[in-house]
């Protein structure tokens, strides 16, 4: 059997980054959950995820579908030291919106905010780019985002001093480190197997 | 099978008892599951819908793009062990020349965002070495330099390109991961290494 595309392009695409709920359909056919094996389901980490469409497309390779979950839900969760959570989201929310990504940017710009209670800097942050001036302690987190997103790679001593004078633990700058980094391999899932619709 | 070592810890120069293995062992579910991606990967249970060489191949070609010399290394390494064709890691070497460029760069979608478009540097393999490299692997290395250099150009005429060339929808699915694993598992060993090379002294 031949695979084929199958979606339609989203008829009403976000045009702009935004804090507001999408949705997400996939350019290629996720599987069925009669579909689902016992590895699969153990992929999907969570069952609930078996309703997501980009997690059921991903499920088709279950093994780095569970892998990555796993690493995702650490250095974003384990809230045990090092980065406060709005500023793992913060990183997060800076690499997608120096990538591109309308869809991570979107739901890491809401869990920034949820967690900051800081609504406004977080869409000046989204509205701006990630030249934006917040406060230094943001802005050396959303700097050592983009320099890091960067390919090649420009993350470097000065990224890493600025993070130190702006109060930063060693934990704490490879929170920032796994947080962008994770939203590089994020930000290319999301972007090239489906499209994000208001 | 012999134990494959931490990868990203190999990498990065960090060793048993150092600060940086201390607080790599502080997120160790994520330390895990990073090798544990790499595994699935590299050492998959299944290779029908993407093989070893082309694995290693996309890999060796993604370091390469990100100028991180002893990663790409380690990958073209991979690929040597695997490839059925043994001109194939020197075939890699070329394509990685061609396509040097600098990301993210790419299009948004036609609106108040174009203002920020930028051209995502062409990447086309030319005739003769896509015959060497065979349709597949040259439809995957195009790809893979989209993903890597202006992601925000993906399309679904990407993966049409894909499929076109033999590449099956699961097939797709690894591939991409496979990329996008890359590009998170190369700046965590870029970073941790700067970290290690700026460690304030202790008191």
């Amino acid at each position: 059997m031949t695979d084929t595309i199958v979606v339609q392009h989203a008829e009403n695409p976000p045009l702009v980054f935004t804090q507001a709920q999408l949705d997400w359909l996939p350019w290629l056919e996720p599987l069925a959950e009669t579909d689902l094996t016992e590895r699969h389901w153990d992929g999907l980490v969570d069952k609930a995820r078996a309703k997501s469409p980009y997690f059921m497309l991903l499920a088709r390779d279950p093994d780095i579908l569970g892998a990555r979950t796993k690493t995702d839900k650490d250095i974003f969760y384990n809230t045990k030291d090092g980065l406060p959570r709005p500023e793992r989201e913060l990183a997060a929310t800076a690499a997608s919106r120096f990538n591109g990504c309308i869809y991570c940017a979107s739901v890491h710009a809401r869990f920034t905010t949820q967690f900051s209670k800081r609504e406004g800097d977080v869409q000046r942050l989204l509205d701006e780019g990630v030249t934006v001036t917040i406060d230094p302690r943001w802005d050396a987190i959303i700097a050592a985002s983009v320099a890091l997103t960067k390919t090649p790679t420009v993350f470097g001593e000065a990224e890493i001093t600025r993070l130190r004078e702006a109060g930063l633990s060693e934990l704490e700058i490879s929170d920032v480190i796994h947080g962008a980094a994770f939203f590089n391999w994020a930000n290319r899932l999301m972007l090239s197997i489906g499209e994000p619709s208001l | 099978m012999a134990s494959t070592p931490d990868v990203i810890d190999l990498l990065a120069g960090i060793t048993p008892g150092s600060a940086l293995d201390t607080i790599r062992a502080a997120r160790q579910q994520a330390r895990d599951n990073a090798q544990a991606s790499y595994l699935a990967l590299f050492e998959p249970v299944d290779t029908a819908e993407a093989s070893l060489q082309e694995r290693f191949a996309v890999a060796c070609f993604v370091a390469g793009l990100h100028a991180q010399a002893p990663e790409t290394t380690f990958y073209r390494d991979g690929l040597a062990k695997v490839a059925r064709d043994p001109s194939l890691p020197d075939a890699i070497d070329a394509e990685i020349t061609r396509g040097q460029a600098e990301g993210p760069t790419g299009h948004f979608p036609a609106g108040p965002l174009s203002a920020e478009d930028s051209e995502g540097t062409a990447y086309r393999i030319p005739d003769d070495s896509r015959a060497r490299l065979g349709n597949r692997l040259a439809a995957a290395l195009e790809h893979a330099h989209m993903l890597v250099i202006h992601p925000r150009d993906a399309s679904a005429d990407a993966l049409q390109a894909l499929l076109s060339a033999g590449w099956s929808a699961t097939g797709i699915v690894t591939l991409s991961q496979l990329v996008a694993f890359l590009t998170f598992q190369l700046r965590v060993i870029h970073g941790l290494r700067i970290m290690a090379k700026t460690a304030p002294h202790s008191a």
